[in-house]
């Protein structure tokens, strides 16, 4: 539906045209309804930054992990943006892809996924992503989930056993059956073993593409912050919430739980909470609304990891959460200006 | 001194630089002007002359018939060619008086009596203030008399000059501070004389330093107890409710007045307008427009009778740019009503004529929502834009309701900050025509 936001006047009788001072090519005015004066920010701008801001993510996991990182990446932003074009034709809708938020789904898609992972399950994630993600719903800005996060669970049921297969960084070539190994999560969770916090920090370890160096995806997440695309509360929620929580399991037996720093420097917690939890259309749009949101997100993100069955529970704490975003909408409405408590 | 504000807003460009500098000039005599007898909030006036009638400069050419109304008066001295409707600068027609002059003016200060607020009383300032047609001149035009009569029962305290001037371009009240300290000074006096109100403040945002001194040179001397408040510059600093939270801290609620939390708000160039009522007894028949915005050859601040049609006040600043598409607006860019002739008259309201041309003029289509959240960042008045957008926009006007849409100033945050660029204030003024439709229709 187009509204009419705009419309061309009707020509000045007395002749905006012909006696206008300094007239000479003026056509019939514009006239639109106020505000006349509309920010720089657009769609498009904050799309790609977002895409700018997870370069560093991607170049750190093409480093540690060599042409399957490039590989997946590029593979998952192609299907992503195929997909949409794909759909959009079919439904005879004006194509969207310029807005860059296809590219988006697609890294972000990848970088929750193993390095070994088949391309043709990055495509079918892509596509699951994108189809059922985002355009079931209506396109941009309808969807009630987190696209890539969609795509990843769907992934993690179709191919339990090859999303968690994991190789050690600097593992070169395609043949990576042999040397097989564990993330820090999965050590914390099955072997007992901890991971140094300087390992998580810059990326020396086994893991997702996007999971292996925290610095990396900081730098990209504080680069949003200072555009102001992000919501500060999001992550800083999210993270604190991973770290209290974690923390207070660690200090009731730090032998068999892991520190707060660990909590959020492992897995996907940073990916998650810089990249995801942010995401404008699937987070709340109140204040109050945003740090239960996050808080609650981390929460659930602590008990999956020390309780569940798995041993990361970044990707469930916010597909989670997604679901219930209209409720803490509705709920945690904004303070009208002099309103009467009643 | 720390800077007040309130919660919220918006930073837009505010282009204040193309004329902030530049003293008031009086406009050409008009050869003719169109006086709409609709230049305020309440009943249209009647006229009180008639085709072929003289004329002279400042006489009552139609008459206030209720109480919330203000009349009006002849900006020239001519003779009344013809009374029909015409196009106003609010986008819908009026009827207007149409004089053609014969050049003469009339020097207003030189038979200026004195200005003695102890020999006046309330009621005789409020005569003079409702004789002389005085509106809120920053462009609520709510009659002024009306504004200083409160209700029994209700007691006014403090009286707040607003001189934020938060609309992007414009400059009027701006320079009337530079230039008119003292009669805005006085003219604050005569408003806290006329409601009883012993505290008075004049608001005015950091970003016109100048005027800030003036005003402050001009306290000291004339009335030292009156408070100067420094301001943030954030829009929509100057927006009544906002700029009471910001001086006084009292919110005032939904649905109410601002007299209800005891103050009243008036403009700077409205306390101008008054000091002169009082002093000279002169009407509102001529007021300071900034002309501006980068459509237009020469911005300028100029003092423009009224009735003076855009048309000859924009040849008076060097005419309109040449080629590039072009949108005139009666006021500023936020707020401001976009004309499609420039046949409409300047009106009591008109605080400024801004042009917006080629690039500066918005795109015509909106892209969908992402649920940024900007708007509700942006809301000054803690609303969530984009929902009751949305159920404007779809005709849910019990949802509208319940999510107080009714309580939207349309200051226009929330569009400005949309990244998808959707008209939400428009959306949010159609849900408000609906719930009234909607009410009306129920209440049969």
């Amino acid at each position: 539906m187009m509204d009419k936001t705009r419309q061309v006047g009707e020509e000045s009788k007395a002749g905006a045209r012909g006696s206008t001072p300094g007239g000479s090519g003026d056509g019939p005015l514009i006239v639109s309804s106020s505000p006349h004066l509309l920010t720089a920010d657009n769609i498009p701008k904050i799309m790609h930054s977002v895409v700018a801001a997870l370069l560093p993510a991607c170049a750190v996991s093409i480093y540690f992990f060599g042409i399957r990182a490039l590989l997946l990446i590029a593979v998952s932003v192609a299907a992503c943006i195929a997909t949409e074009r794909a759909i959009q034709r079919f439904l005879g809708k004006p194509s969207t892809i310029a807005d860059g938020s296809a590219i988006i789904t697609g890294i972000l898609l990848a970088l929750t996924l193993p390095p070994s992972f088949p391309l043709l399950g990055a495509v079918l994630g892509s596509v699951f992503a994108i189809a059922i993600g985002k355009h079931i719903f209506g396109g941009l800005g309808y969807n009630i989930f987190n696209p890539a996060l969609l795509g990843r669970a769907f992934l993690q049921a179709a191919y339990p056993v090859l999303i968690t297969t994991w190789v050690e960084p600097f593992t070169r070539g395609f043949d990576v059956d042999a040397i097989a190994a564990a993330t820090p999560l999965a050590l914390m969770k099955f072997e007992g073993q901890m991971t140094p916090h300087l390992d998580l920090l810059f990326g020396n370890i086994s893991g997702s593409l996007g999971e292996t160096s925290a610095v990396a995806i900081i730098i990209g997440g504080l680069y949003l912050r200072y555009k102001g695309y992000i919501n500060w509360k999001l992550p800083l929620g999210y993270l604190g919430s991973m770290a209290f929580f974690g923390g207070i399991f660690w200090l009731m037996n730090p032998s068999r739980y892991p520190d707060p720093l660990f909590h959020v420097l492992a897995g996907g917690a940073m990916l998650g909470a810089w990249f995801m939890v942010t995401d404008m259309v699937t987070s709340p749009t109140t204040p109050k609304g945003q740090w239960i949101f996050a808080i609650a997100a981390g929460a659930i993100a602590v008990i999956i990891r020390l309780f569940g069955g798995l041993p990361e529970g970044v990707m469930y704490s916010i597909l989670l959460l997604n679901s219930v975003v209209p409720l803490i909408n509705r709920w945690t409405r904004p303070k009208v200006f002099g309103e009467v408590s009643s | 001194m720390k800077l007040k504000t309130f919660e919220r807003g918006v930073h837009p460009s505010y282009n204040k630089e193309l004329t902030a500098d530049k003293a008031v000039v009086r406009a050409g005599l008009p050869g003719r002007v169109i006086i709409p007898l609709s230049q305020h909030i309440g009943a249209p006036c009647e006229p009180v002359v008639k085709k072929g009638d003289e004329v002279s400069e400042g006489q009552k050419i139609g008459e206030a018939t209720s109480f919330v109304s203000a009349p009006v008066h002849s900006s020239i001295s001519g003779k009344v060619k013809d009374i029909v409707m015409h196009p106003h600068p609010s986008g819908a027609r009026a009827l207007a008086v149409v004089i053609e002059g014969d050049g003469e003016t009339r020097d207003w200060e030189s038979d200026g009596g004195g200005f003695d607020l102890d020999a006046l009383g309330p009621e005789e300032i409020r005569g003079l203030i409702r004789d002389a047609g005085i509106v809120g001149l920053g462009g609520a035009t709510f009659p002024t008399s009306v504004k200083l009569s409160p209700p029994k029962g209700s007691r006014i305290d403090s009286v707040i000059l607003n001189g934020c001037e938060c609309e992007p371009f414009l400059t009027a009240d701006h320079r009337i501070m530079v230039e008119e300290s003292e009669k805005v000074v006085l003219g604050l006096k005569a408003i806290m004389k006329t409601v009883g109100a012993g505290s008075g403040y004049i608001g005015i945002e950091d970003n016109k330093p100048d005027a800030i001194e003036a005003i402050k040179a001009a306290v000291s001397s004339l009335a030292p107890d009156i408070r100067i408040v420094l301001l943030e510059t954030k829009y929509p600093q100057g927006a009544e409710k906002m700029l009471i939270d910001a001086v006084l801290g009292r919110k005032v609620p939904v649905g109410k007045l601002p007299l209800d939390v005891g103050v009243v708000v008036n403009n700077i160039g409205t306390a101008a307008a008054i000091y002169e009522a009082i002093r000279y007894r002169k009407p509102v028949i001529e007021r300071v427009v900034t002309v501006s915005g980068n459509g237009v050859k020469e911005p300028k601040n100029l003092l423009v009778r009224i009735g003076t049609t855009f048309d000859e006040v924009i040849s008076q600043c060097g005419g309109l740019v040449d080629g590039m598409e072009k949108e005139v607006l009666s006021g500023g860019p936020m707020m401001g009503v976009a004309q499609k002739t420039l046949e409409v008259p300047v009106v009591k309201g008109t605080s400024g004529i801004t042009v917006l041309a080629g690039s500066e003029i918005k795109p015509a289509t909106h892209k969908p929502c992402i649920r940024c959240a900007s708007c509700v960042d942006a809301c000054p008045m803690g609303l969530m834009p984009y929902k009751i957008a949305d159920m404007g926009r779809l005709g849910m006007t019990d949802d509208f309701k319940s999510w107080s849409g009714l309580a939207c100033i349309e200051c226009g945050c929330c569009s400005f900050v949309c990244p998808a660029k959707r008209p939400l204030v428009q959306w949010i003024r159609v849900g408000k025509v609906r719930l009234r439709e909607a009410e009306r229709s129920s209440s049969k």
